[in-house]
């Protein structure tokens, strides 16, 4: 057993100290000491995209970060994003589009297509296929994810026009 | 998939990171984005005592384009590099390839950095550092020194660095003319099956100077002086395009795996390379 070290994180708005061995994965602090279920751990070797979570404004898989390194870091996971009583865009646009079959990309997915749309807020289907690229989905073929992230995209576009 | 145990150490300046080098010797290592590192712990393919986190050393960081000069510090990211609109103007080859490397998320984590310094011939930095004819800033006890990109590959995943040395930053000369960063891979993600970076200039119609440098052809990245020779003093037409491709082939040697055999990688990369120079040339 390693030594267990003093980790802060903020997640979701919400600050959390817990002692953690410096090598346990940020996918299950979050899941297993914080009860965040959202962020899936699918093939924990970086490749599937199911752990993406927000790190302090870059998408990662959370799989491939040690809880050492998160300590400070500011987190948001889609259970930060919206909640069953009140979905965000994203969220909603995924379920009018039918952007889901199993479910288990969909956390990771739709916090991925979050960030994407903070910097990209108006993308090209090729630009959302290329921006979702280290996510996969076995079920969809992802024509509906991709039609799902650009509808929200013209959705939070024209309440920001309706607004000026 | 859980490391083995570490002892972290994150220090807030260089030297306090090659202090614990210097303790712990070849039970330390640095880390830098750790998607390359990470993965080799959970397999339990890298031990790993001592894990010293670069990330708080704000000297490591930041693109500085000056006097003709790109100097690019080693905790830069990928997404950095990429959004960089100083880059894009000094040196567009660098976003090009780039964007090429893994997935988004990997770019958020993954270094110049380490990808120059960890030695993996499946890594794209390495080949195209050596078109540019970069040089490597390595720090260690003594001070610092500094390795050219072509001299710094001895063979996969040995390098011109010493145990006790942190490699802090990459820089070149600007570069002038056409450019093209060739990849092809099976999928997005994946390792080149081959990749070719070619940097070149022309002059009154006539090629005035060219360098050729290929990715996960040979155990090291290879840098054909034989491919810029051919391409040198010529239009740049079909003929010295298929000069300069024989030539690079001729130096390579690629090994098979589950990409293909060899056979096949020569072949795909003679197509690679041609691609790459024929498309330097559109933009010189």
């Amino acid at each position: 057993m390693g030594t267990k070290m003093h980790i802060a994180l903020t997640v979701n708005g919400e600050a959390h100290e817990l002692l953690a061995e410096p090598r346990e994965l940020l996918i299950y602090v979050l899941r297993e000491r914080l009860n965040l279920t959202g962020p899936h751990a699918g093939c924990e070797t970086s490749h599937c995209g199911a752990c993406t979570v927000e790190m302090n404004g870059k998408s990662v898989k959370s799989c491939t970060v040690f809880a050492a390194q998160a300590n400070g870091a500011t987190i948001t996971t889609i259970e930060g994003l919206g909640s069953p009583d009140s979905l965000s865009v994203l969220q909603q646009s995924f379920r009018e589009h039918h952007g889901l079959q199993c479910g288990y990309c969909t956390p990771g997915m739709i916090t991925r297509a979050h960030r994407l749309l903070q910097e990209n807020p108006d993308p090209t289907e090729e630009e959302v296929r290329f921006g979702i690229s280290g996510n996969l989905c076995r079920c969809t073929g992802y024509q509906n994810i991709v039609k799902a992230i650009l509808a929200a995209a013209a959705t939070i576009n024209g309440a920001k026009e309706a607004a000026e | 998939m859980i490391a083995a145990a570490f002892e972290y150490h994150r220090p807030a300046h260089l030297k306090g990171a090659l202090g614990v080098l210097a303790e712990y010797g070849d039970d330390a290592r640095v880390l830098a984005g750790g998607h390359s590192l990470i993965p080799m712990m959970k397999l339990r393919m890298a031990a790993v005592g001592h894990l010293v986190d670069l990330q708080d050393i704000a000297d490591l960081k930041g693109i500085r384009v000056a006097g003709g000069r790109v100097t690019i510090g080693a905790m830069t990211t990928q997404h950095e590099m990429i959004a960089s609109a100083d880059l894009a103007r000094a040196a567009p080859i660098i976003a090009e390839a780039a964007v090429q490397i893994a997935d988004p998320q990997v770019r958020y984590m993954g270094t110049i950095g380490g990808n120059v310094a960890n030695g993996d011939p499946g890594n794209d930095m390495p080949g195209l550092m050596q078109c540019l004819n970069a040089t490597f800033t390595l720090v260690g006890p003594d001070g610092s020194r500094e390795v050219a990109a072509r001299d710094f590959y001895h063979s996969a995943y040995v390098t011109a660095r010493e145990d006790g040395e942190i490699l802090t930053q990459i820089s070149f000369a600007a570069p002038t003319g056409g450019y093209a960063y060739e990849k092809q891979k099976r999928k997005i993600g994946d390792y080149a099956t081959a990749a070719c970076a070619v940097q070149l200039t022309k002059a009154g119609g006539k090629v005035t100077s060219a360098a050729v440098a290929m990715t996960n052809l040979a155990d090291t990245p290879v840098f054909s002086d034989a491919a810029g020779a051919a391409l040198v003093g010529t239009s740049g037409d079909a003929a010295a395009v298929k000069a300069a491709v024989t030539a690079a082939v001729a130096a390579i040697s690629p090994t098979g795996d589950n990409r293909g055999p060899a056979e096949f990688k020569r072949h795909i990369a003679g197509i690679i390379i041609g691609r790459a120079i024929t498309r330097a040339l559109s933009r010189a």
